[in-house]
């Protein structure tokens, strides 16, 4: 299926035959060809003469304003860009040059912020890491012995990481297990209780954190008071977080189990429970591992919640429910919050290693993620149901 | 969709026999079902019961005063309501145009090759915690944004929210809060409108350009109509998450609780921000009232969650038919 239509501003190259102005695509690419020398000239000539007009008057006037120079430069190009369009091809392909052009301006309007974003926080935690050099305090110690005084190498984030692996680690296996059977009541039973379920945990997953951690307040922590808070109360309300993000990603995994296989299992008279527990979800097992990944991210990062609940505390606590404990976005927001420059800079560096401890995660759930359901592996699978289970 | 619904509707004798692990391994699952309907109820009992007290103080005058004074005890939540709702409707302002372009330009004019790594980078971006966002927003964009602030508000006075207070500060106001929170719901709009607009069958697409159309012309007539639905509900997910966004706006407003016409001047509410701002160590009474605005907000964001779910089913039974 070649579809090779012309540039919008160009002629239709047809039978293979390419005509001038039409840059040769790939063989089987069903799109118009992106890039050709009359676009490129169009569109930097536009530019070039849209950024003299408006410099002209920017001078002589001596005004200096960056932001109304870019404004009126963006506008006098689109301006000439499209009038040089209209005037060669016509009213049509004026509309779809324009529409390109403000498309690919979006585009980078949408970089700018998040390539200024990634580069600061990588240039400012990466700063902190240097001047801890050698050795790690962001990784060996506390913050119990900090001060106002304090250099930034004298607190770290060893506390907050204990607690931070310790809150999400269990608030995931809860999370996951429950979600995962949530899940598969959705896709393999359904009716109209798991319609409700299904649209509840898609709300769910638009529920304002903060909400997730006033909710463990308000049964969990304030019933306790002065002692509620602890490590355990932030597991609870993450999660709350957590839940409905393994849900929705489960189900949509498990959607992609191929229903054959399930006929197949039921045929060779396994019950419905052996069908799910050794068939689907084992077909599905990989992709449940990145749901769960996925939701173990989410919950890292959510300091909302943990303000609420496990409410932070300077010294190294290991124990989950003996009273407050540390957790990394909360101590980044903690520090961040209170007075003194050195403060700011070692939390730099906190984000630094959030960053790093989420981008991980991430990477790794697409990793895994990219496979389709082992669908051949299914064949393994029922042949091991023809087997009396040995458990 | 699955086998065990195809034999529901046999006569009893050619109906398989559960057995009793079946039933067991049913309920399971049903109360694993059950229990996120559980936590969702379990949220509205327990912020009504703890709300009790502000309720029984003021009623509605809770939410709807626009006095926050912890000594004379009056505590009304107006203007960070309605802050909130700004923040989100900047934010969306500023996201929706973009993240349409962005997903169009994904899914219809970047190189092939370059499509998968820029849908894993908006993926990546939409995971990124908003405590990132809200120290990059506080440290760096609140050095350069009072600039634009300061532009906007001399050249388009015309727009009464653009009109500053003269001598006023323009940092760390609701506009400046809107763009951070607009950069962070960017992510999460483009990836769901991506995915919507992936979906449109490529025959039609194809179609249309074999018929002699343009790509915009495609766009228009093709790709637009059928993921609008689609796309509305990534906008609607991303006010949702916006509404309730806490950490990236309590860092970057200089709350003042205020209803406040000036968008580009300092100060201004958020209901979320509230609550992790004030919420440690106040009395009992404004314990409840926050609680009471979280009851609001929660409400509010599980309504804009499920209207978004609805639209999505419509486009699901539109597509299927």
């Amino acid at each position: 299926m070649t579809i090779l239509a012309g540039p919008p501003d160009g002629p239709l190259s047809t039978g293979g035959t390419v005509l001038p102005g039409v840059a040769p695509g790939p063989e089987d690419h069903p799109r118009r060809v992106a890039f050709d020398r009359q676009r490129v000239i169009e569109l930097s000539a536009s530019g070039v003469s849209a950024a003299a007009l408006v410099w002209t008057p920017f001078h002589l006037l001596g005004l200096n304003a960056p932001f109304g120079f870019f404004v009126c430069w963006f506008t006098a190009y689109a301006t000439i860009y499209g009038i040089v369009v209209r005037q060669r091809y016509g009213p049509i392909e004026f509309k779809d040059a324009l529409a390109t052009f403000m498309i690919t301006a979006g585009l980078l309007v949408a970089l700018l912020p998040l390539i200024l974003l990634t580069t600061y926080v990588i240039g400012k935690g990466f700063a902190t890491f240097k001047a801890g050099l050698p050795g790690f305090p962001l990784l060996t110690k506390d913050f119990a012995h900090f001060s106002t005084t304090s250099k930034i190498t004298d607190g770290g984030f060893k506390a907050a990481l204990i607690g931070s692996m310790e809150q999400v680690g269990v608030a995931t296996i809860p999370a996951v297990v429950i979600g995962v059977l949530a899940a598969t009541y959705i896709n393999e039973i359904g009716g109209r209780f798991a319609g409700a379920v299904r649209m509840t945990a898609d709300a769910m997953t638009g529920l304002p954190s903060i909400i997730a951690g006033l909710f463990v307040y308000s049964f969990w922590v304030l019933p306790r008071a002065p002692h509620g808070f602890s490590g355990l109360a932030a597991s609870m309300a993450l999660f709350v977080v957590m839940l409905p993000v393994v849900v929705r990603t489960a189900e949509e995994v498990l959607r992609l189990v191929a229903g054959s296989l399930r006929e197949a299992a039921l045929a060779l008279g396994a019950p419905e429970w052996r069908m799910v527990l050794q068939v689907v979800i084992p077909t599905a097992r990989t992709g449940l591992v990145t749901a769960a990944l996925l939701g173990v991210a989410r919950a890292f990062g959510e300091t909302a919640p943990v303000i609420l609940t496990a409410f932070g505390s300077p010294r190294t606590q290991w124990n989950l429910a003996a009273g407050p404990q540390d957790d990394l976005p909360f101590r980044i927001y903690t520090l961040v919050r209170s007075p003194g420059a050195q403060n700011v800079q070692i939390a730099w560096g906190g984000a630094l290693l959030l960053m790093v401890v989420i981008l991980t995660l991430f990477t790794l759930a697409r990793v895994l993620g990219t496979g389709r359901p082992g669908v051949r592996r299914g064949g393994a699978l029922l042949a091991r149901l023809r087997r009396p289970t040995k458990a | 969709m699955t086998a065990p619904a195809a034999t529901d509707g046999l006569p009893a004798e050619f109906r398989p026999q559960r057995s009793r692990a079946d039933i067991i391994f049913r309920g399971v699952l049903m109360a694993c079902a059950g229990s996120v309907l559980a936590i969702i109820l379990g949220i509205l009992f327990f912020l009504s019961l703890r709300s009790r007290l502000a309720w029984d103080h003021r009623g509605f005058g809770t939410l709807t005063g626009t006095l926050w004074s912890p000594s004379q005890r009056v505590y009304g939540l107006r203007g960070d309501l309605i802050g909130s709702v700004v923040i989100a409707v900047v934010a969306l302002l500023l996201a929706a145009p973009i993240a349409i372009a962005v997903s169009l330009a994904i899914n219809e004019y970047l190189p092939l090759r370059l499509r998968p790594p820029m849908v894993a980078l908006v993926d990546l971006l939409a995971a990124v915690p908003s405590l990132i966002y809200g120290l990059w927003g506080l440290y760096f964009l609140n050095g350069h944004l009072f600039l634009l602030s300061k532009w906007l508000g001399h050249h388009g006075a015309a727009f009464p929210l653009f009109r500053l207070v003269s001598g006023a500060p323009t940092q760390q106001s609701e506009f400046d809060a809107g763009v951070v929170v607009a950069v962070m719901i960017l992510p999460l709009m483009t990836s769901i409108s991506r995915e919507i607009m992936s979906q449109v069958p490529r025959e039609d697409c194809e179609a249309a350009l074999a018929l002699g159309g343009t790509r915009w012309g495609m766009i228009v007539d093709v790709v637009l109509p059928f993921s609008r639905n689609g796309v509305i509900s990534g906008a609607l997910l991303a006010f949702g998450r916006a509404l309730g966004e806490t950490i990236a706006v309590a860092f970057v407003l200089g709350q003042t609780s205020v209803v406040t016409s000036h968008i580009l001047n300092q100060g201004g509410g958020s209901m979320s921000a509230a609550i992790a701002n004030y919420f440690a160590g106040s009395s009992k009474l404004e314990q409840s009232s926050l609680t009471l605005g979280a009851l609001a907000l929660f409400v509010g964001t599980l309504s804009v969650g499920v209207l978004a779910r609805l639209t999505v089913a419509r486009t699901a039974r539109k597509a299927a038919r």
